[in-house]
């Protein structure tokens, strides 16, 4: 980025190293929290509907870990995707894909955490109902998680926020390699190193207005899909 | 049902296949003065005009980049602390070091200058900076910073770990948040002058000592050494490493100016370096 | 030549059940036939929705045994409609689809119309008044092709139009054949439907006749009680 520019400038000019910043970011975090929903969705919805030996213990544990320490994440998977870890093969460590795959492990617990206990409450209703109809236990967890759907974007947004805030993960699996893995969370750090702090602020409020861009959108499809269905 | 079982798939390739990305790229595993300066803002793009090489930095402490090297998460490590190169080398992680430029390190502290440092050499000020027990920041991360700030009280006689107090404080971060905190702390802090030059939060903040031939700083190259690490991209690395010392290199870095002044010096053909 | 499954008669023999130390319903004796509507009767705690919620298998009995047409399970054939049915959140025409097999758009057509809800196929079902989402949950009972339907005081919360609509509906369904079999407190409703009436009290089966004799000549008297319009304690 062009020193001693404000970020509004960069903004309104299409500095070309911003967006493709932002793009990155947002490349990332929704990755990130599809990714995310893929995995966590389906086992939140396994944990709300089943009860097996041990439930109580691990809806416990998945809770806990919605405040599990990006940093520590970061560096967990740092380890295990460096070239003398485990997965060094993948060859992925610095780049955008260790980033996404990072944060995806970050956000999981949120998606599952959330997603078990709108399902479990959607259940306590339901239970009669689809008891009654027959409903076979796998199409039971899509009407649920269905009927749940307004809920479950809450849940969603829940995961991009934390995403899209966080700095400990991204920093450390992907190195802030200038033109390739720097997100906005990571321009910010690099330009209070830097002391260019008026910049840094800038920055910091181009990111929360663009978390807010996607708040308002997803709101939008809520409403129009209220309006639909009910 | 579709949708899903597409998406699912498009991520599971997108793991699953290896770095569709290896074009002509290195890793390069370097400190925060290099980055926070702004120097490889400068001279990598020459190099990838020159080339066609992306150079893809990751600025860590010198030991942190060290160590990054050591697993072998970077195929070139461009540092700036001679013995832990040289450390580096004896385990034989590295092929050979090249030294590419200096600088000089800079006593930074506030204007008010509580201790009476200004005009004193290195040694003094550290002196008087112990006995007036005056705010000091360490960089505390094994950089090349910090292991020179831990040489120089060595040097100075002083042994820091029982010196140290409440005025001591180690932050474990880089130059950038360093000096940051100097200029909120009103305290002193050891920093590579491009660091300093290219800062943009200086305050109260000014050079109260330099010049002292003990603040030499030199950084040095290396390759990773590819009989550990195979899969180090050996060829694009030492491509990288000849053109940092070679003319055009040189000159690069001794182009790289802010405000005018020079921040970093190239000495590839100093003997000794 | 094989009979048809049936799943009727549904037979409770010393049925009981239990919440901790509650008794909710009290070794029951009864055999639900087909024919004309069976109208469960009494105050409300009485047990009369339990004693559907067994019938229907939702519930295990928590002693003696409960059978259909001779069979320990319940069979598929079986549909219930409860006091406050739960609206998918999807149209009226898409609940309705959603208790069927398969994709049949002219079945959903027929049974929203069999319901009087066609002009509102397409409307989100939870918008729906009070009155149409009771009937909504009797077109997707419907659409499971029942032989016993049980209902579970359908129409406790709706005005008396509503109530009337939704009974006119239960009689027809009764003409074409289906058992009816549902819980009520209105003695009004319960004259109006029955075809035999299960008197139940504080989770005991008090008394069983056919309508026309139950109404006139009762032969318990917490029947008769409850009749003058007593509260039966």
């Amino acid at each position: 980025m062009p020193d001693s520019a404000s970020a509004l400038q960069l903004v309104l000019s299409g500095d070309p190293s911003l967006y493709s910043i932002v793009a990155l970011s947002l490349y990332v975090s929704l990755g990130a929290v599809i990714l995310a929903t893929l995995a966590g969705l389906p086992f939140g919805a396994f944990l709300a509907l089943t009860r097996f030996p041990g439930r109580g213990f691990v809806v416990v544990v998945v809770n806990a870990f919605m405040g599990l320490p990006p940093v520590v994440v970061g560096l967990a998977v740092y380890l295990l995707l460096s070239r003398s870890g485990p997965l060094g093969f993948l060859g992925i460590l610095f780049t955008p894909r260790a980033m996404i795959l990072a944060q995806a492990l970050l956000v999981m617990p949120i998606i599952a955490a959330l997603a078990r206990q709108t399902i479990e409450d959607l259940w306590v209703e339901y239970r009669d109902e689809l008891t009654a109809l027959r409903v076979s236990p796998a199409r039971r967890v899509g009407t649920l998680i269905w009927d749940a759907r307004f809920s479950l974007v809450t849940t969603l947004l829940a995961g991009f926020g934390r995403a899209a805030a966080e700095v400990g993960t991204v920093m450390i699996v992907g190195g802030n390699i200038d033109g390739f893995t720097r997100t906005m969370t990571t321009a910010i750090a690099l330009e209070t190193s830097k002391g260019d702090l008026p910049l840094a602020m800038g920055l910091g409020l181009v990111l929360i207005t663009l978390i807010i861009v996607v708040n308002a959108l997803a709101w939008g499809a809520r409403r129009i899909g209220e309006i639909r269905a009910g | 049902m579709d949708r899903r079982l597409v998406l699912a798939l498009a991520f599971v390739a997108m793991f699953g296949a290896p770095a569709l990305a290896q074009e002509r790229s290195i890793v390069v595993a370097s400190t925060t003065s290099t980055q926070d300066s702004g120097l490889f803002g400068h001279i990598l793009p020459i190099f990838k005009a020159k080339t066609g090489i992306d150079v893809k930095v990751i600025a860590q402490g010198t030991g942190q980049a060290l160590d990054t090297a050591r697993r072998g998460d970077a195929d070139v490590v461009f540092v700036h602390a001679k013995a832990q190169e040289e450390k580096f080398l004896a385990e034989g992680f590295g092929v050979k070091r090249f030294p590419v430029m200096y600088n000089d390190f800079v006593l930074i502290g506030p204007a008010s200058d509580p201790a009476g440092v200004k005009g004193l050499d290195i040694e003094a000020a550290l002196k008087a900076i112990v006995a007036k027990q005056a705010g000091f920041i360490s960089r505390g991360d094994r950089s090349g910073t910090h292991s020179a700030e831990l040489a120089l009280w060595k040097d100075c006689g002083i042994d820091i770990e029982q010196a140290k107090g409440p005025w001591y404080k180690s932050i474990g971060q880089g130059m950038g948040a360093a000096l940051n905190t100097a200029d909120a702390a009103n305290a002193y802090v050891l920093s590579d002058r491009g660091t300093w030059l290219a800062f943009k939060n200086k305050g109260d903040l000014a050079i109260l000592v330099e010049g002292d031939k003990r603040l030499f700083n030199q950084y040095g190259v290396m390759l990773v050494n590819p009989a550990k690490h195979p899969h180090v991209k050996a060829d694009l690395g030492q491509q990288f490493i000849d053109w940092l010392v070679s003319g055009e290199g040189q000159k690069a870095i001794a182009d790289y100016k802010i405000g005018g002044k020079q921040l970093f010096f190239p000495n590839a053909g100093m003997p000794g370096a | 030549m094989r009979a048809p499954v049936t799943g009727l008669p549904v037979l409770f023999e010393q049925a009981s059940l239990r919440a901790g130390d509650v008794t909710i319903l009290d070794r029951l004796d009864l055999r639900l036939a087909a024919g004309a509507p069976t109208i469960l009767l009494g105050p409300n705690g009485s047990g009369k929705t339990s004693l559907l919620r067994l019938a229907m298998g939702l519930v295990a009995p928590s002693g003696g045994r409960i059978s259909w047409g001779g069979r320990a399970e319940p069979g598929e054939r079986l549909a219930m409609v409860f006091q406050r049915p739960v609206m998918l959140r999807r149209t009226a025409a898409a609940n309705v689809a959603y208790a069927l097999p398969g994709r049949d758009d002219a079945r959903v057509a027929q049974l929203l119309d069999r319901v009087g809800l066609a002009h509102v196929a397409g409307r989100p079902a939870r918008k729906l008044s009070g009155g149409e989402q009771q009937r909504l949950a009797l077109a997707r009972a419907l659409a499971r092709d029942p032989e016993i339907l049980f209902l579970d005081e359908p129409t406790a919360s709706l005005d008396p139009a509503a109530t009337k609509a939704v009974e006119d509906i239960v009689a027809a369904v009764a003409a074409s054949g289906v058992k009816i079999v549902m819980a009520t407190h209105d003695i009004g409703q319960a004259r109006r439907l029955a075809g035999d009436i299960v008197f139940l009290a504080r989770g005991r089966l008090i008394e069983r006749a056919a309508a026309a004799t139950f109404f006139t000549a009762p032969a318990t008297s917490e029947a008769a009680a409850f009749l003058r319009g007593d509260l039966v304690l």
